[in-house]
């Protein structure tokens, strides 16, 4: 199976759950479990492969120029992580199943859990540090939905928001260290970076890279001081804590720890921060595991212990040191997941993870018992059990340690952690399952249904085989160990055995089992003394810290995002207007290279005409008829300017536009107050004055340099002035650019004008079912109304027009490859065509004409052109390629076809509805309470009929 | 010419950036169109200027005008009739539902902001 598949399995099942769940939880259940099923056997095709020796790739180049590839590869240490993720995903998956109550959404769960899988295993495949950033990013956002799941409990909303925003900060760092990274390597592929050690270790970037790549894997494994994250996510359902905790999230800092170990590693630095930070995690989650009486809770810590422990292992830098974190990774993830679905399963029967209320559970539930102490005993590293096999290499390597120049630091420290450890797993057991039977159990103990114990008690088959016989383990661990150190370092030729002789770790161990003992059984007037001592709390801390972060970011919010847009509008021509005004006065401006063409009378009336107009427009803009007439006479210019500056296509679009946003803003009138009155102060206007002359002055000035000197570079349009004949098979250039050379952006541009009628007409379904529509049916008329609403004139005009005008739009539509005109223009003239008959005759009369919904036409022509640009395909060419040849069919003259003509029919059927669906939205707001619209177009109002005839109608 | 065409813009964008200044939606509609106005001939201006020579390919005429612009500017003023449409509708709409049609927030400068 491909690796692409691997990954895209989980992404694409992620989609199943949701729409399984209307079959049932079984079904849900078992659709999941087979899109896992599928990637792990997939996977599984590979590993002999990968074993041998062999590394699968799998590449696709996405954005060569950035440096972004999606490419993927397959190795041991990635699939130990691959595996990891699928085989414990299927028994969570099973777990969940009946973990999960009936009023738990089990779609939703296992789409999250899906998701975050498939970004899991994306992290652990990638070649390319870019796709591995996203997915990062992605478990970092799919783990949050995964602990927020039970979003009633104020818990889970703040653990998974905590978990977030740790993460994402340490995401974004993980983002610049893994640029700097990409710089010095001269590459973003993993592979390629990781051959060239001696060049980024000599680099000056390597520090700063390499503390922000930690505290990218430090938050997400939950190390000092970033652990506190992770205990509050326990308020997650136990499948995800155990899925997240055991294999998954944080150990994926791990990963990229161990992936990135050959170029990072063996550094003083490196040394110092690595070790440091997991000797310190190590003793300080257990110490504060041994004193937590929520089940849960004890594990999380002992979870960040652990971790603390691997990242020690993989800070020492030599070959022993991997090798041993890659054997505790693999063991941690078998028991852990154990323990935490036994805790799951323990708090599933009696409605309490509290270890105060809990004891002798050993004869009521037997089979979790002996899954759990199996589990516990080998975290506390009891030997014959696969935990103890990789501690008692940890404190070998501890012991061979130096830290801060003192040789027995390390190792005190190793077997302090050790010590803590094996304490809090004997106080796993001994609080929970062992002492007197107890009668004050809030829900009744009992063994749980196979389904929830099955998934454990494999778990627990590896702790058992590995510990018994390590020799299994050691070829597959010594693969994975390899490609972390990379095929030039030498394997140690330590084997993997059960005894070792008198050696210092053995002494280690044993100074450890005894103290936790010890510990255990002192461990009431141990729990009084921690009480007691007083105690920083990361929560407190971090909510002040995000706390002062608010408040921070209110002074600047409160002051620039004010709800006034006035205010945003005038600062951002202010802002606007000072860089340009800073540009014009540092950058050098070059002489004018043309000549100025000679001013003609006839441009300067029309000139005059303008500047008129928009002075008018400015001094009367109370009187909001009077704008419009002037906003008209403003366009009537910018159109005939078009014309007049050799842009036919330009004038006749401009001018038809004109018409209808007139027409529109007619109609918005209707509904909007006939003056604006004064209410800024003189001041204010004032300022309002010198910002838009300053901005005018500024975009005269801009303007008229661009136009007196030529183009700075070639430009293109020599290139489709040549080819628009040639290539396009049209004269009209303008239109061969829109529906051939730039035919996808025309094809979008379409669309956005279709989504923006559809969002008028949706706006208009709104404002008619809500409150506004009662008041708009009762409204009043402000001003007498004229007699007949449908002028007799105007009617009889329209409707002799109406034919008139089509035609011509047929005949813009059809000379448009080689004259100005086009889909746009025609669409636009037969759109005022409708329209006019709107106007004339009524909305209910036209209404009731119209047969074909605007929506419908919208989507015709969006559908019509997509298919003319998808029959390129048949041809093997790319989207909207177009072909044309000339016809003639007798009498008519020759005339052309052309493929873009199906494209551009798709523009004008776009053009016609999205107008007219605006338009119509509009006129529906209009009709008022009490008034029948007659269906006849030349009706006088029958009231005034009324008092004017005496009762006849 | 160019200085004709150049203080036409300017003075469009003047009239558009005093209009959308205004505290009510209708002038402020009648900024924003006026200020297409203006970007749609400063892009179209972008080709330079050029008298009797359309886009439109004739035997024996070399010198044509820039088509490029006019093809991008084409596509912006229908688009920029979708836009205004929206606006306007959002306008009347907000105006039916609270009955004034002012642009800001009414007690925009003493609101604090919250942070839920």
């Amino acid at each position: 199976m491909s690796l692409f598949l691997i990954i895209a399995l989980p992404f694409l099942g992620a989609l199943l759950p949701g729409l399984m769940i209307q079959a049932g939880r079984q079904s849900c259940f078992i659709i999941t479990f087979l899109v896992t099923a599928s990637a792990a056997i997939g996977l599984a095709t590979h590993a002999p492969a990968v074993l041998a020796g062999e590394v699968v790739t799998a590449q696709l180049n996405w954005l060569p120029s950035l440096g972004l590839n999606v490419n993927l590869f397959l190795d041991p240490l990635g699939l130990m992580f691959a595996g990891l993720i699928l085989g414990i995903g299927l028994l969570i998956i099973t777990y969940a199943r009946f973990y999960l109550s009936r009023d738990d959404n089990m779609g939703e769960f296992y789409t999250y859990l899906l998701l975050f899988q498939g970004a899991m295993v994306g992290i652990v495949l990638s070649d390319n540090i870019l796709m591995l950033l996203i997915f990062w990013e992605l478990t970092s956002l799919s783990s949050f939905l995964l602990i927020g799941f039970w979003k009633h409990t104020a818990d889970g909303r703040q653990g998974a928001r905590m978990a977030l925003t740790v993460t994402g900060m340490g995401g974004l760092a993980l983002i610049g260290g893994m640029m700097l990274l990409g710089q010095i390597a001269g590459s973003y592929d993993l592979t390629t970076i990781l051959e060239n050690r001696d060049l980024i270790q000599a680099s000056p970037l390597y520090v700063p890279a390499l503390i922000l790549i930690l505290i990218g894997c430090f938050t997400k494994s939950a190390q000092f001081p970033f652990h506190f994250w992770l205990p509050h996510a326990m308020a997650a359902p136990t499948p995800v804590s155990a899925y997240l905790h055991s294999a998954t999230m944080v150990k994926a800092g791990l990963f990229l720890m161990a992936r990135l170990w050959p170029v990072l590693s063996g550094t003083d630095i490196w040394v110092i921060l690595v070790c440091s930070a997991g000797l310190i995690t190590m003793v300080l989650g257990a110490v504060i595991a041994l004193f937590k009486d929520d089940l849960k809770a004890l594990l999380a810590f002992s979870t960040v212990s652990h971790l603390g422990l691997i990242t020690f292992l993989l800070g020492t830098g030599t070959a022993f040191g991997a090798m041993a974190a890659v054997f505790h990774i693999l063991n941690h993830a078998s028991f852990k997941a154990a323990l935490f679905m036994s805790a799951g399963i323990v708090d599933h029967a009696l409605h309490t993870r509290d270890m105060k209320r809990l004891g002798g559970l050993r004869r009521l539930m037997p089979l979790t018992f002996a899954v759990a102490t199996i589990a516990a005993l080998s975290m506390a590293g009891i030997p014959l059990l696969n935990g103890f096999l990789s501690k008692e290499m940890m404190l070998e390597e501890a012991y061979h340690t130096t830290l801060f120049g003192s040789p027995y630091l390390v190792a005190a420290v190793a077997t302090l952690g050790a010590l803590f450890s094996a304490a809090y797993s004997f106080r796993f057991i001994a609080h929970t399952f062992l002492g007197p039977v107890r009668d004050d159990y809030p829900h009744a103990p009992h063994d749980p249904q196979v389904g929830l114990l099955l998934p454990p008690a494999l778990l627990i088959i590896p702790v058992i085989a590995i510990g018994v016989a390590p020799f299994l383990a050691e070829p597959f661990v010594k693969t994975v160990t390899q490609a972390v150190i990379g095929n030039a370092a030498e394997l140690p030729d330590a084997h993997f055995k059960i005894w070792h002789g008198l050696v210092p770790a053995l002494w280690m161990s044993v100074i450890a089992v005894v103290g936790g003992l010890i510990l255990l059984a002192a461990f009431a007037p141990l729990a009084k003394l921690w009480a007691a001592t007083p105690r920083p709390e990361a929560k407190a801390i971090f909510d002040r810290i995000i706390a002062a972060a608010v408040a921070f970011a209110d002074v600047f919010a409160d002051r620039l995002h004010n709800s006034s847009f006035t205010r945003y509008a005038a600062i951002f021509t202010t802002s606007v207007i000072a860089v340009a005004t800073h540009a014009w006065f540092t950058g050098v401006n070059a002489a004018p290279t043309r000549e100025m063409l000679a001013i003609t009378p006839v441009a300067f009336a029309g000139w005059l005409m303008l500047i008129l107009a928009t002075g008018f427009l400015v001094t009367v803009h109370r009187n909001r008829l009077a704008t419009l007439i002037l906003m008209g006479i403003v366009g009537l210019m910018v159109s005939v300017g078009f014309n007049y500056f050799s842009a036919p296509d330009l004038a006749l679009t401009q001018i038809s536009v004109e018409v209808v946003t007139i027409v529109l803003l007619l109609l918005a009138l209707n509904f909007l107050p006939n003056v604006t009155p004064i209410e800024s102060t003189v001041a204010h206007r004032t300022r309002d004055i010198v910002l838009s002359l300053a901005g005018g002055i500024a975009a005269t000035g801009l303007i008229y340099t661009m136009l007196m000197s030529d183009f700075p570079i070639a430009s293109i349009s020599e290139y489709h002035l040549a080819n628009s004949y040639k290539g396009g098979g049209g004269t009209n250039v303008v239109n061969v650019i829109l529906v051939d050379f730039r035919g996808f952006d025309t094809f979008g541009e379409i669309i956005v004008l279709g989504i923006a009628a559809l969002v008028i007409y949706a706006l208009t379904e709104a404002l008619l079912a809500g409150p506004v529509r009662a008041r708009l049916l009762n409204r009043g008329y402000e001003e007498a109304r004229a007699g007949d609403a449908h002028p007799l004139m105007m009617v009889v005009l329209t409707r002799v027009l109406m034919p008139v005008v089509l035609m011509v739009g047929v005949f813009i539509f059809l000379r448009g490859h080689n004259e100005p005109g086009g889909g746009f223009i025609a669409g636009l003239v037969v759109a005022i065509a409708v329209l006019m008959q709107y106007m004339a005759s009524g909305f209910s009369w036209a209404d009731r004409r119209q047969r074909y919904p605007y929506h419908g036409i919208i989507g015709a022509g969006v559908l019509c052109a997509g298919l003319t640009g998808i029959g390129a395909w048949f041809a093997g060419a790319p989207f909207l390629s177009s072909a044309f040849g000339y016809f003639r069919i007798p009498p008519m003259e020759k005339f052309e076809l052309a493929t873009a003509m199906g494209f551009d029919l798709g523009v004008f059927l776009a053009v016609v509805g999205a107008v007219m669906l605006s338009l119509e939205s509009f006129s529906r707001l209009g009709r008022r309470a009490g008034i029948e619209e007659s269906d006849y177009a030349m009706d006088i109002d029958p009231s005034r009929t009324e008092t004017l005839t005496g009762g006849e109608s | 010419m160019e200085l004709l065409l150049a203080t036409a813009i300017g003075a469009l964008t003047a009239a558009g950036i005093y209009m959308i200044l205004r505290l009510r939606s209708f002038p402020v509609i009648i900024g924003t169109s006026l200020l297409s106005y203006a970007v749609n001939v400063f892009l179209f201006a972008s080709g330079r200027l050029a008298l009797n020579a359309p886009p439109v390919l004739r035997d024996g005429v070399e010198v044509y005008t820039d088509p490029l612009p006019q093809a991008l500017v084409l596509t912006a003023i229908v688009i920029s009739f979708g836009m205004t449409a929206v606006i306007v509708m959002i306008a009347v709409g907000s105006y039916l539902s609270s009955d004034d049609d002012l642009v800001n927030d009414p007690d925009a400068d003493h609101k604090k902001g919250d942070a839920a």
